[in-house]
């Protein structure tokens, strides 16, 4: 008797565009010319409502949020990849992703101001857009229910779901990718790692090399892709869901990433990680090089540029004054959605807290 | 009309409401081929295929978690939670996402899901196999907690549960499960949740209690009666949340008197609720201090030593005469 290698088991790594926005042209995908730059403009506008967001809380004007500038490549060039009747469920660092799935920017203004109205979502999204999940990694499961709801309707649509690199020390990750892969449920998996989970550097959150292997425990097809790489993410995502809309289950892609701001603008990134990592991944940020790459493709300029860059500082702009125009919400909004009807004490704790507003209006 | 156990009377009220909508599916670990530990589900796989009756991975958040998922597609998952001794490791997925799902998108997303489980002691069952916890699912708002105490009710219960808009938590005295049968008509039959049923009239003293423990409150009530020649309301909650208050102090305000019996612990629990609700709304009827006929504030001890702490006909007939004598 002796032990034999019963499996062997790899990971593929993806890059297509580098780091100088050259591209391998021997794995150069075929995507046409106006989603590329469908891709480019939501990665822009994603950019700059993300730095006017950040002004806008440090003005006062609006609440704690995390920021997601550096990771735009991912969730934009998810959603730009994803059917009309794909499912998205995200967690909270997908802004540019959101947009494309037809959400508003003042959705997401409200919502980091507070209002429970943010998630009330233009008809644009077709329903199947779930509001930013802030605990981590619950939402991984109810993207797992939603496949297998796709699967048990027939449906030829799938689910794409993200996480960033901490959600996968959840035990709700791993439960997530076992039903998932069991019942073969149509979704697409997508760990955008970039390298912190607010002060835990990725190489204390798991001893594994990459975040894609975990995927091999489920014998789900799993990849590691250069998340600031637009072609390499288009690739990746495109090639899952094609698997998922075949029947044949879900894949896990790690998408390798970097937070070049804080976690939220209630975290201070001094603490804990030196200036000089930041410089570099700014070098390496997913903008610049899809831009050179457009234009060594003959689809960009200088004169676009700032046609572009003009359009979005108006359409954010549009955006903040519509936010701010309104500021009369419901204080007691939140009575009306505990349950699809109401129950007497509810009620009689509704008409209390109604009769207390008027007692500290008049207090005023 | 068929003489049914619990089992057998939830078993119906799952296979109609599996045959009138295919939107209903059931899933849990055993409920396909074993037809669930307590045989609840039994035959349902065979009759709806394992698409709608899935045998799941051993992982509670993940049925849980994955039911959301289900029903945020417009499907009413029916999960179970083998006991609910294993249900606190999706209680996550309850407090941060079932719960919430409306709330947080005001109507636009909602959840119509029923978490089935068995609860509650009396059945020499090992170690997180005989608690009762209902306190812990009820005290988050956006959840319903719904408990029967007989074949009939349950199977008009579940039915509830599973065409409600919203999460329920069904939990299933098991000491009931098999201990009697009641006649459950074959016609469709559903009871409204959140209302508790007044299970016989009195005007001495209004006795509370649900699930399992009715057995033991009804008899003890009926005991005291002939004892004392008086005459008991019993209150069966049947939802413990919503929890009825208005029948409760519709009842006390006429009685003057109350007691309340549960399985559970006594502190922070459905009696204490009880108490408080009596407190804002019926306090200067009361003739006696409200009493609480409970669990001790114990780990629930093995079976060997289990009885004593569970209430009895005899420490709930005390009870009474100490709220009668007061």
């Amino acid at each position: 008797m002796s032990y034999q290698e019963t499996h062997q088991f790899s990971v593929p790594t993806l890059q297509i565009l580098d780091e100088q926005g050259a591209v391998d042209p021997k794995l150069e995908p075929d995507i046409d010319a106006e989603k590329l730059l469908e891709i480019y403009r939501y990665m822009c506008l994603a950019r700059v409502a993300d730095e006017r967001m950040l002004k806008l809380q440090r003005q006062g004007r609006m609440g704690t949020f995390g920021p997601s500038s550096g990771q735009e490549a991912i969730s934009v060039t998810a959603a730009c990849a994803m059917g009309k009747d794909d499912w998205f469920v995200g967690a909270f660092r997908e802004l540019g992703g959101r947009l494309v799935r037809g959400e508003d920017i003042v959705n997401e203004l409200v919502f980091y101001n507070g209002f429970e109205e943010g998630n009330v979502f233009p008809e644009a999204t077709g329903g199947r857009l779930l509001p930013i999940n802030i605990v981590i990694g619950t939402q991984l499961l109810q993207a797992t229910g939603l496949g297998y709801a796709m699967k048990y309707r027939g449906e030829d649509s799938a689910v794409v779901a993200f996480m960033g690199d901490g959600a996968t020390s959840q035990g709700d990750f791993h439960e997530a990718l076992n039903f998932a892969a069991v019942w073969k449920a149509p979704v697409v998996f997508i760990s955008q790692n970039n390298q912190w989970a607010i002060s835990v550097p990725r190489d204390k959150q798991t001893n594994s090399r990459t975040l894609a292997q975990k995927g091999i425990a489920y014998d789900m097809p799993c990849i590691q892709v250069d998340g600031n790489d637009v072609l390499a993410v288009h690739e990746a995502v495109t090639e899952a869901l094609e698997r998922a809309y075949r029947g044949e289950g879900p894949t896990f892609i790690e998408a390798v990433t970097y937070r070049l701001m804080m976690h939220t603008t209630a975290d201070d990134p001094r603490k804990y990680r030196p200036e000089e990592e930041e410089k570099l991944w700014w070098e390496k940020e997913p903008l610049i090089r899809f831009r050179k790459y457009l234009e060594d493709k003959g689809l960009w300029d200088e004169t676009k540029e700032a046609a572009l860059a003009e359009e979005i500082r108006q359409e954010v702009d549009t955006a903040v004054q519509r936010f701010e125009s309104v500021t009369d919400y419901p204080l007691d909004e939140p009575f009306a959605h505990v349950y699809g009807e109401s129950h007497p004490e509810l009620e009689r704790q509704h008409q209390e807290f109604l009769a207390e507003l008027r007692e500290e209006a008049d207090d005023a | 009309m068929p003489k049914l156990n619990m089992v057998q009377a939830i078993n119906l009220g799952l296979k109609q409401e599996m045959t009138a909508d295919d939107s209903v599916v059931i899933l849990g670990e055993d409920v396909g081929v074993d037809g669930g530990v307590f045989r609840v589900t039994d035959g349902l796989i065979d009759e709806f295929g394992e698409a709608r009756v899935i045998d799941t991975p051993l992982a509670e958040s993940g049925i849980v978690g994955t039911s959301i998922g289900m029903a945020l597609a417009g499907l009413k998952p029916v999960a179970e939670m083998q006991f609910s001794g294993f249900s606190y490791l999706m209680f996550h997925q309850w407090e941060s996402q079932a719960t919430r799902f409306r709330s947080r998108s005001q109507g636009q997303f909602t959840v119509p899901l029923v978490i089935r489980m068995p609860y509650g002691g009396g059945v020499r069952a090992m170690e997180h196999h005989s608690e009762s916890r209902e306190a812990i699912y009820a005290h988050t708002p956006g959840g319903k907690v719904v408990i029967p105490s007989t074949p009939r009710n349950a199977r008009a219960l579940i039915v509830a549960a599973i065409r409600d808009p919203d999460p329920v938590v069904f939990m299933e005295p098991k000491h009931s499960y098999r201990a009697f049968k009641e006649e459950v008509p074959e016609a469709e039959e559903v009871l409204p949740i959140g209302k508790a049923q007044v299970v016989k009239e009195g005007g001495d003293l209004t006795l509370v209690s649900f699930g399992a423990m009715m057995r033991p409150t009804r008899k003890a009530a009926a005991e005291i009666e002939e004892q004392r020649g008086i005459t008991i309301e019993v209150i069966d909650l049947l939802s413990i949340s919503p929890l009825d208050s208005d029948t409760i102090v519709e009842s006390v305000s006429k009685t003057g008197r109350c007691a309340i019996v549960q399985e559970a612990p006594r502190s922070f629990g459905v009696a204490s609720e009880i108490i408080a609700r009596i407190n804002d709304r019926a306090l200067l009827y009361l003739e006696a201090p409200v009493k609480r006929i409970t669990g001790y504030d114990v780990i629930t001890p093995y079976f060997g030593r289990e009885k004593p702490y569970m209430p009895t006909v005899g420490r709930i007939k005390r009870g009474l005469i100490e709220t009668l004598d007061f």
